[in-house]
C-alpha cells in the first residue's frame, strides 16, 4: 500500500428519511478544521434517492466537494447497499481518511467497511487530532469511560472512525463558500442484498431518542412509584424535558427500556441531567457522566452520584421535584 | 441448526478499574471477570430457543479469543447451559483481529446463526459482529433485539424511533442488544457440576494483522467537586441554572 497516494477527509453524511443529520454537520466542521491544518480537502458523501437539494447546504458546512449518490438502493439505509457505495468510493479515490457519525446506522456501517477494504477503524471516537507524521490520532472512551484511548490506524488507508454524535462542532453556515457536486455513479451487485425488510413499525412513545434531548429529567428508586413518576413527567413538560430512568425502573416496569440510562441502555449528554432518587452505580454512571452539567438530588449523602454531580442536594426526590416544578413554573 | 455465541471476557462492570504502566495496561489484579452482558443475553435466548421444542436448534457452542485467564469465563457459560466451549488461543489486539480470529474458525465449523453482543463493556469497540459477517459473506443484521426461528426466520432490530421487522436466511450473524432475553439465565448447581465434563476446546490462534495501534491511554479529567446546595432553599438551584450556568 503507497500511503502517499491516498487523499482526502471524506465524511459520510448520514441522512434518515432525507433529513441530514446533525452528526454530519459536525464531522464536517471537524473534517474542515483538520483539511485546514493539512493542507487537504473535504469531500462529502451524500447517499440517498431524490435528495440532490440536500449538496447545497452541505458545501456551506465546509465540504469542498459534495460525492452525491443518487439510487433508489440507497433511499433509506439498508447495510450492504450503503456499503458496496462507500466502498467503490474507497477503492476509486483512495481517500486518506473517512469519518462515519457513530449512530445505530454508523456502527453497522463502520466495520462492514473496515473489514471489507481491509483496514483499521476506530469505533466512538470523541476527539480527533494531528500527529507528528499528520496521521490521524483518534481518541475514544474506554471501561465506561474510566480510561481514553488514542489510537491510530499506521499501515493501512483509509484511517477510519466513527465519532459520537453531540461531541464535536458544526460550522456556521457561510452560503459564499465555493464547492462541487458531483453526480457519483455506484454499481450495484444485488446478488449479495439478502435481508429482506418485512416492516417498519413506528411507536409512538418512542419517537423522541433521549440520546438527542437536550435536557433529561431522569428517575431512580428513588422516585419510587407511579406517582413519582408522573410528577417527573410534571417537571419534565415545564422544562421541556426528556423523562429517563436508571436499568432499576426499567426493570419494575415503570418506563420502557428504550429510556434507560447506562450502560445496557443509553448513553446520554444532554446540556443538563437531573438524576432524581439515583444512587450512581458504575453503570448508570457510565451512561450519563459526559453531560454539561450535573445535578443530583438523593437522601443518602454518601451516594456516589454526587462524585459526578455539579449541583447536589440531600433530600427528597419527590419533595424537590415538586419544588421545583413550583418555582419554574411561575 | 447449530448457534454459535461469540463471548467477551471483560472485567465485572462493578470493580474499579485500575491501570498500570503509565496507563497504558490495565491492572488486572483484582478483577473479577465476568461474561460481557449483552453477550450473556445472547447467550440466554441462544439456549431459549434451543429449548423450544418447535424449532431444530440442537447445539450453542461458545466461542472466545483470549488467554487461559478466559477459561472460568468460558466454564461459567458451560455452567449457564451451552453444550461446548471454544477458546481460541490470542491476545485479543483489535476487532479486527478477534473478528478474523472467529471467522477462521467458522470457516472450519459451520454455524447456523451467529451471536454477537453489539458491544463490549471494556473497549467498548462495537465493531466484532459487523467485521465477522463480513469476513464470511454473510448478512449481519444490528441492534437486534429479537429472533424468531420458526418457518420463516423473521428478526426484530430497534431503530430510532421505533422498530424493524426483517427476513433473513441462515447463516447470519445477529448482533443483539439489550431486549434480546429478559434476565441473564444465573448457573444452577447441577450447572456448575455439568459444566466440569463439558468439552472446552482450545485452537490456536491464525496470522492475522492487528491494524490499530493504541498509541496513548489517558485517565480522563477528574470532576470538579459537587456544590451542595439546601433542600429547604430550591430556589438557589433555579437561580444558579438561569443565571450562572445559562441553561434554563
Amino acid at each position: 500500500m503507497n500511503l502517499e497516494e491516498y487523499k482526502g477527509i471524506y465524511v459520510f453524511i448520514e441522512q434518515r428519511e432525507g433529513e441530514i443529520q446533525n452528526v454530519a454537520l459536525e464531522l464536517l466542521g471537524q473534517a474542515r478544521k483538520l483539511a485546514d491544518q493539512l493542507n487537504d480537502k473535504v469531500y462529502a458523501m451524500l447517499f440517498g434517492h431524490k435528495i440532490a437539494d440536500k449538496a447545497k447546504a452541505l458545501i456551506a458546512h465546509g465540504a469542498d466537494e459534495v460525492l452525491l449518490v443518487d439510487a433508489p438502493e440507497l433511499k433509506d439505509y439498508t447495510t450492504e447497499p450503503y456499503a458496496q457505495a462507500i466502498c467503490q468510493i474507497i477503492r476509486e479515490r483512495k481517500p486518506e481518511s473517512l469519518l462515519i457519525g457513530a449512530t445505530t446506522i454508523g456502527r453497522d456501517l463502520g466495520p462492514r467497511v473496515s473489514a471489507r477494504v481491509g483496514t483499521g477503524l476506530t469505533a466512538d471516537c470523541t476527539k480527533i487530532e494531528i500527529g507528528e507524521k499528520n496521521e490521524m490520532l483518534m481518541t475514544r472512551p474506554a471501561f465506561g469511560g474510566n480510561l481514553m484511548a488514542t489510537i491510530v490506524c499506521k499501515n493501512h488507508r483509509p484511517q477510519m472512525g466513527t465519532v459520537r454524535p453531540g461531541v464535536l462542532f458544526a460550522m456556521d453556515a457561510d452560503a459564499n463558500r465555493k464547492g462541487e457536486i458531483v453526480n457519483y455513479e455506484v454499481k450495484f451487485d444485488s446478488s449479495k442484498f439478502r435481508v429482506k425488510l418485512l416492516e417498519t413499525v413506528k411507536e409512538e412513545n418512542d419517537l423522541i431518542d433521549i440520546t438527542e434531548a437536550k435536557i433529561l429529567v431522569s428517575g431512580g428508586r428513588g422516585i419510587g412509584n407511579k406517582e413519582g413518576f408522573a410528577a417527573m413527567d410534571g417537571l419534565a413538560k415545564t422544562l421541556e424535558a426528556e423523562v429517563s430512568a436508571s436499568r432499576a425502573m426499567v426493570d419494575a416496569g415503570y418506563i420502557g427500556h428504550e429510556r434507560q440510562v447506562g450502560q445496557t441502555g443509553k448513553t446520554v449528554r444532554p446540556d443538563l441531567y437531573f438524576a432524581f432518587g439515583i444512587s450512581g452505580a458504575i453503570q448508570h454512571v457510565a451512561g450519563m457522566e459526559d453531560s454539561d452539567l450535573i445535578i443530583a438530588v438523593n437522601k443518602d449523602k454518601y451516594a456516589p452520584i454526587f462524585q459526578v454531580a455539579d449541583l447536589g442536594i440531600v433530600g427528597d426526590a419527590k419533595q424537590i421535584i415538586s419544588k421545583l416544578t413550583e418555582r419554574l413554573g411561575k | 441448526m447449530k448457534i454459535l455465541v461469540c463471548i467477551s471476557n471483560v472485567p465485572d462492570t462493578t470493580t474499579k478499574v485500575k491501570f498500570k504502566e503509565d496507563n497504558t495496561l490495565l491492572d488486572d489484579s483484582g478483577i473479577q471477570w465476568i461474561i460481557n452482558p449483552w453477550d450473556e443475553l445472547a447467550l440466554t435466548r441462544a439456549l431459549e430457543l434451543k429449548e423450544d421444542a418447535g424449532n431444530s436448534v440442537n447445539e450453542v457452542c461458545v466461542i472466545n479469543v483470549g488467554g487461559s485467564l478466559t477459561e472460568a469465563t468460558l466454564r461459567k457459560a458451560l455452567a449457564i447451559g451451552a453444550d461446548k466451549a471454544i477458546r481460541i488461543d490470542a491476545c485479543p489486539s483489535d476487532a479486527y483481529h478477534v473478528a478474523g480470529q472467529i471467522a477462521e474458525y467458522l470457516k472450519e465449523n459451520v454455524y447456523d446463526l451467529i451471536f454477537s453482543g453489539i458491544e463490549s463493556s471494556d473497549y467498548n469497540g462495537s465493531s466484532v459482529g459487523a467485521m465477522l459477517a463480513e469476513f464470511m459473506n454473510y448478512s449481519g443484521i444490528s441492534s437486534v433485539t429479537n429472533v424468531n426461528l420458526d418457518d420463516d426466520i423473521v428478526v426484530s432490530r430497534a431503530i430510532p424511533g421505533g422498530k424493524q421487522m426483517i427476513k433473513t436466511e441462515t447463516p447470519f450473524v445477529a448482533i443483539v442488544q439489550k431486549g434480546i432475553a429478559k434476565e441473564p439465565r444465573i448457573p444452577s448447581m447441577r450447572g456448575i457440576m455439568m459444566a466440569r465434563k463439558k468439552p472446552l476446546e482450545v485452537i490456536p490462534a491464525a496470522e492475522l494483522p492487528v491494524l490499530t495501534q493504541t498509541v496513548k491511554f489517558e485517565l480522563p479529567q477528574a470532576k470538579g467537586t459537587c456544590k451542595m446546595i439546601d433542600p429547604e432553599h430550591v430556589e438557589q438551584l433555579v437561580e444558579l441554572l438561569k443565571n450562572e450556568a445559562k441553561v434554563l
